[in-house]
């Protein structure tokens, strides 16, 4: 059985059915803006409603809406969207084809991964290629499980689109055989190092399309225009907590990758710390998002700075991977491309 | 005591997260030099100085990544400086060869630390009386707090619903006093403490590094097989060492390397990387020892002592006989050649300083898969398959032995002449193992017997390591509890009614932004009473 063919194969695959999962998604939000609302409203209610329905199903208190705002708007489900509206059935449908394609496209990509694994007989994140079609697995695996515990189908488009563009630039760019690794990467730290920065590098991607989507929602909250798909996310503030959340996982996480690489880096070149091109935009980028959590808590910097902050954080994590393989020469010269 | 705390519960922030007052950022300090100093202080430490000064950190770390470093590949720095004669001695003037030792790198650093020292004692402090006070009082209006929530309780008991409150509460680790008609709770002190942990870590860090740059040093050797390094500073081909090393710091131990083994890639995929790098290597820890055999891998350094001895080279030394124009042995042994391309073409040069009556130089390639088309003599692939050596020859009077050391890898061809072949074109020499050639007009013969590797051996110390490890160990638990932990004021207040039932009131603040799950926890709090319990609402924000 050739292993190797199956994976390519199956990657190939789950980038086109990204790819389709996105147009359907774009396809709600297209629908959406047909479905105006009364943005202020649905969007308060529904948000209070989604942050409450752990509690008004466990407990008999009824959600209401702090006075001031919209005074004893009825309870509205997660899924509800506007309530008087017609509820969107299109959107809805193109909705749950779109969850349906990113369930097929992961399933694919899992298995292109997992077969790339097998036809290399080691962990398969040897090369940028490797690397970037096992950081789509967690992505959206990240994504799905934020879908089905808190209904974050909003965060479909964005990340179906990373995933498609991801594993697409993945197949076509950055494509190498299979091939054992050369001596620097035989190492337990290669398992350690790298699972440790797919992860944090996965949750930096959707909190830093998150950041994106908060600027975009603020700046429609505040010139008051609120209006179709953006009328079905949740509150700016909402997303801002959202963003923050999976930068708070990821940046504890991806210290411990940097100091990691450079245990590994004394094993290997013997030194801890070069200042190799790699390692210093690993820093930048570690700087970068201790800046992010510094804005968050600095009168002035929080909300849309420090989510700009955190989009200039996730450009230096792709340079580091993209740029600095391609065009930088170093000893993390191990692309393969 | 209540009122005061009323005001720091609110939502607009008059406290700093870390606790501290804002300062007055804008205005005219105080006069006179303490003042001006203490303005100066004030600016540095607080947090937009350091939010401005990570910033300033991360671009100043990125030109070193796109300018060659003097400290990592000087030859690219000299090619660039060849190649940008106005911009490449304008780049040296400002420290871009050199950015992470320049000034206003390390300036920013230092400032940085300055700012986080400044940062980090107020903020003990103020911890450190915060965990000796009692959590706060009760304010009196509980529903203008965040997060709210009344129930009625029918025919309830304020007092036992007060001490159920705080039970459940103190299951919930919370600190929990009686506070008049109401309960007051207080978690999350942990949250301070590990935002502190890691900022103090971040200190050790640096002093971890410090340590390792003032008492560590680090060496290389080419050691070709066969022969062995022992750890005395003459025997390092190059060396650095921190300010306060001594070279009596060096452990006296030897590394006999008897065998390497090199393996690459044959097949399609990635032809020619390397598979495999092992050294059989015998080492002597202290003079007089047993030698003790290990074998020595990339990704698995020898310690000797706390010495590090890296596997981080290798290459070919081809072993040469040269005869003199008198007939006598002038030369032999491996000669270590350099390699200059990923297939191992190697360049080196071969010395004879005792031919007589003429002494004689050689200096050329030796390939390991060598091909000669019209591109000239290279090497194509790593491995030795096809080994060869080509060379070009020179040969002039004896020199003086003046005891100034030479380099062995270049050819300084003062008072030498090149040979040349019967045309008077440039002598070629072509030679493979077992082969040799005979020099024109009687100056001698070379002759190829063979080749062996070469390892490069670093060898080095970097003390101060364990401090900069614990730190980052302590840095990201630190981190964890600092950003997972979420500190939060809990308030229950009971009331009989004056009709019957008892009014629960529960309100909720987090101290920390960007938290959530309050109007839950609120809410169960308020609910689940025994009896019919009747929720009126709770409020979110
Ligand atoms: C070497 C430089 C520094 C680095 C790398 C750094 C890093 C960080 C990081 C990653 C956090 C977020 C984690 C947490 O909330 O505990 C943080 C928080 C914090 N840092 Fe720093 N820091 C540095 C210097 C400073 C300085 C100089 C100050 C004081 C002006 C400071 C004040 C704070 C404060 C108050 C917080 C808490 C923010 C909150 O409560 O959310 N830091 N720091």
């Amino acid at each position: 059985m050739n292993y190797e063919y199956y994976s390519s194969l199956a990657l190939v695959a789950s980038a086109v059915v990204y790819m389709l999962a996105m147009f359907a998604h774009a396809a709600e939000w297209a629908a959406a803006r047909r479905d105006v609302a009364d943005p202020s409203a649905s969007v308060t209610a529904q948000d209070s409603a989604r942050e409450l329905v752990p509690a008004s199903q466990s407990a008999p208190v009824a959600a209401g809406v702090r006075a001031g705002v919209a005074e004893g708007a009825a309870p509205t489900t997660a899924d509800g969207g506007s309530g008087g509206v017609p509820p969107g059935q299109r959107m809805e449908m193109f909705g749950r084809i779109g969850v349906a394609l990113t369930l097929v496209g992961f399933a694919l990509s899992v298995t292109g991964v997992v077969a790339r694994g097998l036809a290399a007989g080691r962990a398969p994140w040897g090369n940028m290629f490797e690397f970037t079609t096992s950081a789509m697995v967690f992505v959206v695996a990240v994504y799905l499980v934020m879908l089905f515990k808190s209904g974050m189908r909003w965060l479909g488009l964005p990340v179906t689109l990373l995933a498609a563009v991801g594993n697409g630039l993945a197949v076509t760019v950055f494509y190498v055989a299979v091939a054992p690794l050369v001596p620097a990467l035989h190492s337990v730290w290669f398992v350690i190092h790298i699972v440790a920065a797919v992860i944090s590098g996965a949750a930096f991607n959707v909190g830093g399309l998150a950041a994106i989507l908060y600027l975009v929602k603020k700046r429609a909250e505040d010139r008051g225009t609120v209006r179709g798909y953006l009328a079905s996310l949740p509150t700016a503030k909402r997303i801002d907590l959202l963003s923050y959340r999976f930068h708070a996982f990821a940046f504890p996480l991806w210290t411990f990758t940097v100091a990691a690489g450079a245990v590994w880096a004394e094993y290997a070149w013997g030194r801890y710390w070069g200042w190799d091109p790699k390692e210093t935009w690993a820093l930048v980028t570690w700087v970068i998002y201790a800046c992010y959590l510094h804005a968050r808590s600095t009168a002035g910097w929080k909300g849309t700075k420090a989510a700009v902050i955190a989009i200039i954080g996730l450009a230096s994590f792709w340079f580091n991977f993209v740029g600095i393989n391609l065009l930088v020469s170093g000893l993390h010269s191990y692309a393969g491309v | 005591m209540a009122d005061t705390k009323i005001s720091s519960v609110h939502p607009a922030p008059a406290q700093l997260p870390d606790g501290r007052p804002p300062k007055p950022t804008k205005g005219p300090p105080a006069l006179g030099l303490g003042g001006g100093l203490r303005f100066l202080w004030t600016q540095l430490t607080s947090m937009r100085t350091a939010l401005v000064l990570l910033f300033a950190l991360a671009v100043a770390a990125i030109p070193g990544s796109l300018v060659p470093q003097r400290k990592i590949s000087p030859i690219r720095v000299s090619d660039f400086i060849a190649e940008h004669p106005t911009l490449g001695p304008i780049y040296d003037r400002v420290g871009l060869f050199n950015v992470y030792t320049s000034p206003w790198f390390s300036a920013i650093y230092l400032l940085l630390f300055v700012s986080l020292v400044g940062c980090i004692i107020p903020r003990v402090r103020v911890y450190a009386k915060a965990l000796r006070s009692r959590p706060p009082g009760t304010p009196r209006n509980l529903s203008r707090l965040p997060a709210y929530a009344v129930a009625e309780v029918p025919g309830g008991n304020a007092e036992q619903i007060l001490a159920q409150a705080a039970a459940r509460l103190k299951e919930q680790r919370y600190r929990v006093i009686r506070d008049g008609d109401a309960v007051s709770a207080e978690r999350g002190y942990l949250r301070e403490a590990g935002n502190l942990v890691f900022h103090v870590s971040l200190l050790f860090l640096l002093l971890g590094v410090a340590v390792g740059g003032l008492y560590g040093f680090r060496g290389t050797s080419v050691v070709i097989t066969g022969q062995g390094f022992s750890n005395n500073l003459i025997q390092y081909d190059d060396f650095s060492a921190g300010a306060w090393f001594k070279d009596s710091d060096l452990q006296p131990f030897t590394v006999a390397v008897s065998s390497f083994r090199a393996k690459f890639e044959t097949g399609n995929v990635q032809r020619g990387a390397a598979r495999l790098f092992e050294a059989d290597v015998a080492v002597t820890d202290s003079p007089g020892g047993t030698p003790v055999q290990q074998k020595l891998e990339v990704n698995k350094p020898l310690n000797i002592d706390g010495t590090t001895v890296h596997l981080i080279g290798h290459g070919y030394a081809p072993t040469v006989t040269v005869k003199d124009g008198a007939g006598d042995i002038a030369f032999s042994g491996p000669v270590v050649f350099l390699p200059q391309d990923g297939n191992f073409t190697s360049a080196g040069v071969i010395k004879v300083p005792d031919g007589r009556p003429e002494r004689l130089a050689f200096e050329g390639l030796f390939l390991p898969t060598a091909v000669l088309d019209d591109q000239g003599p290279r090497s194509v692939f790593p491995d030795a398959a096809n080994p060869a050596l080509f060379l070009n020859a020179w040969s002039g009077p004896p020199k003086k032995e003046t005891g100034l050391p030479e380099n062995v890898y270049s050819l300084d061809t003062d008072g030498l002449t090149q040979l040349k072949d019967g045309r008077g074109d440039t002598l070629r020499i072509a030679l493979t193992p077992g082969t040799s050639y005979t020099l024109p007009d009687g100056r001698g013969t070379i002759q190829m017997d063979g080749w062996v590797r070469w390892v490069k051996l670093q060898i080095g110390d970097t003390p101060g390591v364990a401090i900069s490890l614990g730190a980052i160990g302590f840095a990201v638990a630190g981190l964890c509890l600092s950003l997972f932990i979420r500190p939060r004021r809990v308030w229950v207040r009971a009331r009989r009614g004056q009709d019957g039932p008892t009014l629960v009131e529960v309100a909720g603040l987090d101290r920390a932004d960007a938290r959530a799950g309050l109007d839950e926890d609120v809410a169960e709090l308020a609910a689940g009473w025994s009896g019919d319990t009747t929720g009126k609402g709770s409020s979110t924000r």
